[in-house]
C-alpha cells in the first residue's frame, strides 16, 4: 500500500484558547516496501501525522490516500483500514490488559477476523509470538503483567502484528530500552519487514537508529516536512539539522571532524559502511599522510 | 473522546477576577449561594443575575464558556422541574390550570418550577466561574488556608488539601492516558461506538485495566518521589506562593455585601414570590 499525503493540516482543540496547530501542510509519499523513518523534535507533528494513517485522527484538512482508502471520504471503512495498517504506540506495554498473554495477543484477531476458528487463531497467535522472539508454549498462559519490560513490549508488538497488517507504524519503538534491547528490537523490525509487513514506518528521534535501518526518511519541523530522502542525503545536511535542534548520527559527526581535517569520507552513515570506508582510506592514504 | 470534559477547567486569561485571592473567591461564592437562597422573589433573582453578569464580564471568560457548564446539569434541572411542575403539593389560592389524576398544575407550581430552575442554573454558573478563574492549585491553597482552624481539632487539613490537589493534578494526565489507550485499542480493532450498553461496557475493559494499572504505577512513583524529597506532611512547611488579600478582594467584599443587602431589601419591600403572583393575577 502506497501512502500519499498532500497538504495535510491539523489543529488540536481548534477554537479554544488551547488551540495548537500540529500539522501545517504535510506533503509526503511513502511507497510500498519501504522501511521509512520519521524524524523530528517533540511537537514537530510526527505523532499526529502517523495517527492520521489509520484514521485514529480523522482528516480535517488536505488529502490522504492509504492504498485504496481515501481518508477524506467520511464513509471510509475504518475497520478494514485499521486491519491493514497496524499501529504500535509509544510504550505499547502500557496497553496490555488481558489475564494471559494469549488472550491479549488475540484481541486484535477477535476484533478483525471474527470468523477465524479457534485452531487458526491459536496458530496465528503462536506465529506472532515466535516472530517477536517469545516461546509460545511457555508464555501463553502467563499474565502479561508478570513479564519483564522488554518481554511486555514484545507481547504488545505481537498483539499488533498478529493480524498481519501490510503497513506497520511504530512510534518510538525503542524508547526506554537499553542498548542491547534496542538492537534486538531493530533486528525484530527487520525480520517483520522482510516477512510479515511490507511497509514499516518508524517514528524516532534517535538518529543512529534511522541511519542504520531506514531506506528513506523524512524530517518533520514545525508541522511540515523539512527534508525527505535517503538517510545518507539527509545526514549530509548536518548544519540544517543542527539549526532545527536535531542531532546527527555518531558516524556523521565523525565524518564532519574528518572533513575539517581535509579527509572526505563518502559514506551512507551506517556504522559498518563508515568503518569500512575509513579503513580503506587509511590503507590507501596512510603513507601519503606520513610525509 | 474525552475532550469535552470542561467541568471547571481553568480558563487562562488575566483579569480582575483571576487576580483575586482564592480564599476571597471561595468566601464570595458562598456569599453568592446564600444570596441565591435568600432571594424570595424574582427581583431578588434578577439582582443575582445582574451581579453574576458583571462578574463574568470582569473575568474576561467568554459567556459561551461559562454557559457550557450548565449542559452537565441540564438533565437534572429538567427532571426536577417536571416533578415540581406536576406534583407540587402546596395549597393553591387559585383554580388549578390543569388537573388530571394526581397530576395537578397550579399557578404556584409554575412559579415554583421556574424559580427552582433559575436557582439551580445560577448555582452552577456562579461556582463554575470560580473554577474557571482559579487554578486548581490556588483553589486548594485557598481551601487549606480557610480550613486551617479545623487543624486545632486534629483534622488533617494539609493532608486533605494535598490529596485534593494531587487528584486534580492527575485528572488531565489520566484523561491523556485514557485517550492514548483508547487509540491503541482502536488500532487493534476495538469498537467503542456501537452495540448495546452491555457490549459497550465490556468494550471498556481493555481501556480500564491498563488505566488502573498505570494509575497505581503513577501513585507509586509519586510517593517514591515525595519520599526522596523528604516530604513529611505539613509540619514546618512553608509556602512558595503566599496568599495575600489585596484591594481587589476589598472591592469584592463590598460587591457581595451590596448583593446580599440588596436581596434582603427586595425581600422586605416586595414580599415573597406568591405575593408577587397575587399582585399580577389580580
Amino acid at each position: 500500500m502506497q501512502i500519499v499525503a498532500k497538504g495535510l493540516t491539523y489543529t488540536y482543540d481548534a477554537k479554544s484558547p488551547f488551540a495548537a496547530q500540529a500539522l501545517r501542510g504535510v506533503d509526503l509519499t511513502i511507497d510500498e516496501g519501504e522501511f521509512f523513518g520519521i524524524i523530528g523534535h517533540t511537537g514537530s507533528g510526527k505523532s499526529t501525522f502517523v495517527q492520521h494513517l489509520n484514521a485514529l485522527i480523522r482528516l480535517t484538512g488536505g488529502s490522504l490516500q492509504v492504498g485504496e482508502f481515501d481518508l477524506a471520504d467520511k464513509k471510509c471503512d475504518l475497520r478494514a483500514l485499521r486491519r491493514r495498517v497496524g499501529m504500535v504506540f509509544q510504550y505499547p506495554e502500557y496497553q496490555l490488559f488481558a489475564e494471559t498473554v494469549e488472550k491479549d495477543v488475540e484481541f486484535g484477531l477477535k476484533n478483525f477476523q471474527k470468523e477465524l476458528s479457534d485452531a487458526d487463531r491459536a496458530s496465528a497467535v503462536a506465529e506472532a509470538l515466535e516472530t517477536v522472539g517469545l516461546d509460545y508454549e511457555s508464555v501463553r498462559g502467563q499474565s502479561p503483567f508478570e513479564l519483564s519490560g522488554g518481554q511486555k513490549r514484545r507481547v504488545a508488538i505481537a498483539g499488533v502484528i498478529v493480524t498481519k497488517p501490510e503497513v506497520l507504524i511504530l512510534d518510538e519503538p525503542a524508547a526506554g530500552l537499553d542498548p542491547l534491547g534496542k538492537k534486538e528490537l531493530m533486528e525484530l523490525l527487520h525480520a517483520i519487514h522482510g516477512g510479515w509487513c511490507k511497509t514499516v514506518v518508524v517514528v524516532s528521534h534517535d538518529m543512529d537508529e534511522i541511519a542504520e535501518n531506514c531506506t528513506r526518511a523524512a524530517v518533520f519541523e514545525k508541522g511540515k516536512v523539512a527534508m525527505c530522502g535517503a538517510p545518507a542525503d539527509i545526514f549530509r545536511r548536518a548544519d540544517e539539522l543542527a539549526e532545527m535542534g536535531l542531532d546527527v548520527p555518531v558516524t556523521a559527526r565523525c565524518a564532519r571532524i574528518l572533513r575539517e581535517r581535509g579527509i572526505d569520507v563518502d559514506t551512507n552513515f551506517t556504522c559498518d559502511d563508515f568503518a569500512r570506508k575509513v579503513i580503506a582510506l587509511w590503507e590507501k592514504g596512510g603513507e601519503g599522510r606520513a610525509q | 473522546m474525552l475532550n469535552d470534559v470542561t467541568f471547571g477547567q481553568y480558563y487562562p486569561v488575566r483579569s480582575f477576577v483571576h487576580n483575586m485571592d482564592p480564599r476571597a473567591k471561595i468566601i464570595f461564592v458562598i456569599a453568592y449561594i446564600v444570596a441565591i437562597f435568600l432571594a424570595d422573589n424574582f427581583f431578588g433573582l434578577a439582582a443575582v443575575i445582574l451581579f453574576l453578569l458583571v462578574a463574568v464580564l470582569l473575568s474576561r471568560v467568554p459567556f459561551g464558556r461559562v454557559l457550557r457548564s450548565v449542559k452537565m446539569i441540564l438533565f437534572l434541572v429538567i427532571f426536577t422541574a417536571v416533578l415540581n411542575l406536576f406534583f407540587y403539593a402546596g395549597e393553591s389560592a387559585y383554580e388549578p390550570l390543569l388537573q388530571w389524576g394526581i397530576v395537578r398544575i397550579t399557578w404556584e407550581s409554575v412559579v415554583n418550577t421556574v424559580y427552582l430552575a433559575v436557582r439551580l442554573f445560577l448555582l452552577v454558573l456562579g461556582t463554575s466561574l470560580l473554577t474557571l478563574t482559579t487554578t486548581p492549585v490556588s483553589l486548594t491553597d485557598g481551601l487549606e488556608s480557610l480550613l486551617k482552624p479545623l487543624s486545632y481539632i486534629k483534622v488533617p487539613v494539609h493532608e486533605l488539601a494535598l490529596i485534593m490537589s494531587i487528584a486534580l493534578r492527575f485528572i488531565p494526565i489520566l484523561i491523556d492516558e485514557t485517550n492514548r489507550i483508547v487509540s491503541a485499542q482502536k488500532a487493534r480493532g476495538a469498537d467503542f461506538d456501537t452495540g448495546g450498553i452491555v457490549k459497550r461496557a465490556k468494550a471498556m475493559i481493555p481501556v480500564l485495566i491498563p488505566l488502573l494499572v498505570s494509575a497505581f504505577r503513577r501513585a507509586e512513583e509519586l510517593s517514591d518521589a515525595m519520599d526522596a524529597r523528604c516530604y513529611r506532611g505539613s509540619k514546618g512547611r512553608t509556602k512558595y506562593k503566599k496568599l495575600r488579600f489585596t484591594w481587589r478582594d476589598l472591592v469584592g467584599f463590598f460587591y457581595f455585601a451590596a448583593l446580599i443587602t440588596g436581596v434582603v431589601l427586595l425581600n422586605v419591600y416586595l414580599g415573597g414570590r406568591f405575593e408577587f403572583l397575587a399582585w399580577i393575577l389580580n
